[in-house]
């Protein structure tokens, strides 16, 4: 993450649209991609991820007030843009019909390489991509992590500074994904700028310096992971109880927790524990520990209590708990993770909703 | 690099790559001869008698229906092997590869040259296989002199180009390999109607025109007039304008196919 003020952003867009007809696919996107980061588009499936790499790799036209990639002009150095970058897309970009060093030698041939420098520039990347045993194989007999690190190395060979990956990982079993995200690490650590597309929240959050969230042809979101995160308070400490009593004794509580001191005195609460619980109670609400919008699960006999999952907030709990003598038979933290903001950025499936304990 | 030096280094390499899928898959090249040998085998041995009756005013033997008939065969060897073309172009066009060619800093028209050279080589090496099996029965040229059969090989590259432009075309039109195996019928059954089997003054009065001034028989009576020493007439210029045309309207059709937005 190297960005000196005085180098252009590796993208540029602003405003850009795409239409098929009265088909809105882009309906005026800016993206903004310092040069040296890992750029991540998130999406569910037809939001317009494909059909923006697909502009920004110069493969279709599409309108903007501003578009520039590695530093030109989409509109009008089409080939300077071509020179500066290396694309991957959806669909593996192999030649099935020959062997994948003959795939390699292939790029390497069309981005003028000498004989020696081709061989040796590929001879590396297949030794990189774990395929030097494969590479006299034709390409078609490959697995799908072998065709998509051929499809890699095959970006690779011109060194490319920015790097186009449409939903890279799509397919992949769990070690062909890490070994994929591995890779793409390594290419940022050498300065090249990654912009990657998934449908994958957990990918984003792992690889991404910033994350867009597109949604209906349109930004919804954007920003680091953690900023993400913040758009949607989502965390919470779940209590979950294996008997009805516990758990009603326990909505009881906390029923009364939030009332006032004559309802505690009602308890049984001696003024040494009550004084001693109202500061408890106290330090929880100046703490923005809101016991107020506890969630309830009947079903699942569990409740759910706002948190941000830090160790102070969770000390608090256990006293709480502790103070009004709760025993739950389970305690888990949740922080929010992507899943949270995605689906309440994209209007999708939203989490059911529970009754709030009054 | 110069946009010239670009787009030949960058054709060179295409065409290497056309040519290893040729290596690597012979039977491309072989399946594309079949038809042609076997419909001149069929003519000769099993219609031989009948068909011989129907030239030369009649009387003719075997022999002369073998030097009949291979001038035909030849150029129905090209039509079938640019069938092959038109599959190989269709299937290409929807590999993944092709979108890697268009983000790359390439010479935008290398891809298309790789087939278009591809191709020609590819009918050459039909031709002369076909040729030589045309020789093996008997097949013997009057009295061509060196000139003459230099004229006759540029003659069938030339038509093999021209072919082969709109071979590609149809490749590039049609959404896969087997409906571009289909589109490209015409290329075999044109030389059914053509002279290539028999005189187009045999054929009914109103079907002569359609036989005659379709571009398979001024190629076929062209190449006949060069290795057996028949009138050539105007059927020279005919084969250069059909040549020049086809050629000229397969590659603006192909050219604005490729340029074409891809969804």
């Amino acid at each position: 993450m190297t960005t000196t003020a005085s180098q252009p952003p590796a993208i540029a867009a602003k405003g850009l649209r795409k239409a098929y007809g009265d088909k809105t696919i882009l309906d005026g996107i800016d993206l903004t991609v310092p040069a040296g980061t890992i750029f991540s588009l998130l999406g569910p499936n037809g939001a317009g991820k494909t059909t923006t790499v697909k502009i920004l790799s110069t493969l279709i036209g599409g309108e903007a007030e501003e578009l520039y990639v590695g530093g030109h002009d989409l509109a009008t150095e089409p080939q300077a843009v071509r020179a500066s970058i290396g694309v991957t897309g959806q669909f593996s970009a192999v030649d099935g019909l020959i062997t994948g060093e003959e795939n390699m030698l292939l790029m390497a041939d069309l981005h003028h390489l000498s004989r020696g420098e081709g061989r040796r520039t590929v001879a590396e990347l297949l030794e990189r991509f774990h395929l030097t045993e494969a590479a006299k194989k034709p390409a078609s007999t490959y697995s799908g992590g072998m065709k998509r690190r051929l499809d890699i190395a095959m970006t690779l060979v011109g060194n490319p500074r920015i790097i186009f990956l449409d939903e890279p990982t799509t397919g992949l079993d769990p070690r062909s994904r890490h070994n994929t995200w591995q890779i793409i690490r390594e290419l940022v650590s050498g300065g090249v700028t990654v912009f990657l597309t998934t449908q994958y929240l957990e990918e984003a959050d792992e690889l991404a310096d910033r994350i867009a969230v597109l949604s209906d042809g349109k930004i919804a979101a954007e920003g680091t992971a953690d900023e993400l995160k913040r758009l949607i308070p989502g965390g919470h400490v779940r209590l979950r109880f294996a008997a009805p009593a516990a758990y009603q004794s326990a909505l009881l509580a906390l029923s009364e927790a939030t009332t006032d001191d004559a309802a505690l005195e009602r308890q049984g609460h001696g003024d040494g524990s009550r004084r001693e619980l109202r500061s408890i109670l106290d330090w929880l609400d100046s703490s923005g520990f809101a016991l107020r919008e506890v969630t309830r699960d009947d079903e699942a006999l569990a409740l759910k209590i706002p948190s941000d999952g830090s160790q102070r907030e969770l000390r608090s709990i256990l006293d709480w708990l502790d103070a009004v003598g709760i025993e739950a038979d389970e305690l888990t933290v949740h922080t929010p993770d992507l899943d949270d903001v995605f689906f309440a950025l994209t209007g999708g499936l939203a989490q059911p909703r529970k009754e709030t304990v009054r | 690099m110069s946009s010239l030096s670009l787009a030949v280094r960058d054709s060179t390499t295409m065409v290497r790559r056309n040519l290893l899928h040729a290596r690597r898959y012979p039977a491309l090249t072989l399946n594309v001869v079949l038809t042609p040998l076997i419909m001149l085998l069929l003519f000769v041995y099993v219609f031989g008698d009948v068909m011989s009756a129907g030239i030369g005013g009649g009387g003719a033997d075997r022999s002369e229906y073998i030097a009949y008939i291979a001038p035909g065969i030849l150029m129905m060897t090209i039509g079938t092997t640019l069938v092959g073309t038109s599959v190989s172009v269709a299937d290409d066009m929807t590999e993944g590869i092709m979108a890697r060619f268009r983000t790359m800093a390439i010479h935008r028209g290398s891809v298309l040259i790789g087939h278009v050279a591809g191709s020609v080589l590819r009918s050459m090496i039909s031709v002369t296989l076909v040729g030589a099996v045309a020789v093996a029965i008997g097949f013997r040229s009057a009295d061509a002199t060196v000139l003459e059969w230099v004229a006759a090989f540029v003659l069938l590259i030339l038509v093999a180009l021209a072919f082969t432009w709109m071979a590609i075309a149809v490749g590039m039109a049609s959404p896969n390999g087997e409906a571009a195996g289909n589109n490209a019928v015409p290329l075999v059954i044109l030389p059914f109607i053509s002279s290539a089997f028999v005189p187009v003054d045999a054929m009914p009065g109103w079907f002569r025109p359609i036989a005659e001034y379709q571009p398979f028989t001024p190629a076929i009576e062209t190449l006949r007039g060069l290795l057996l020493g028949s009138e050539i007439g105007h059927n020279g210029w005919l084969t250069l304008a059909w040549c020049l045309g086809l050629a000229v309207l397969g590659y603006f059709w192909s050219k604005s196919l490729f340029t074409r937005e891809s969804r």
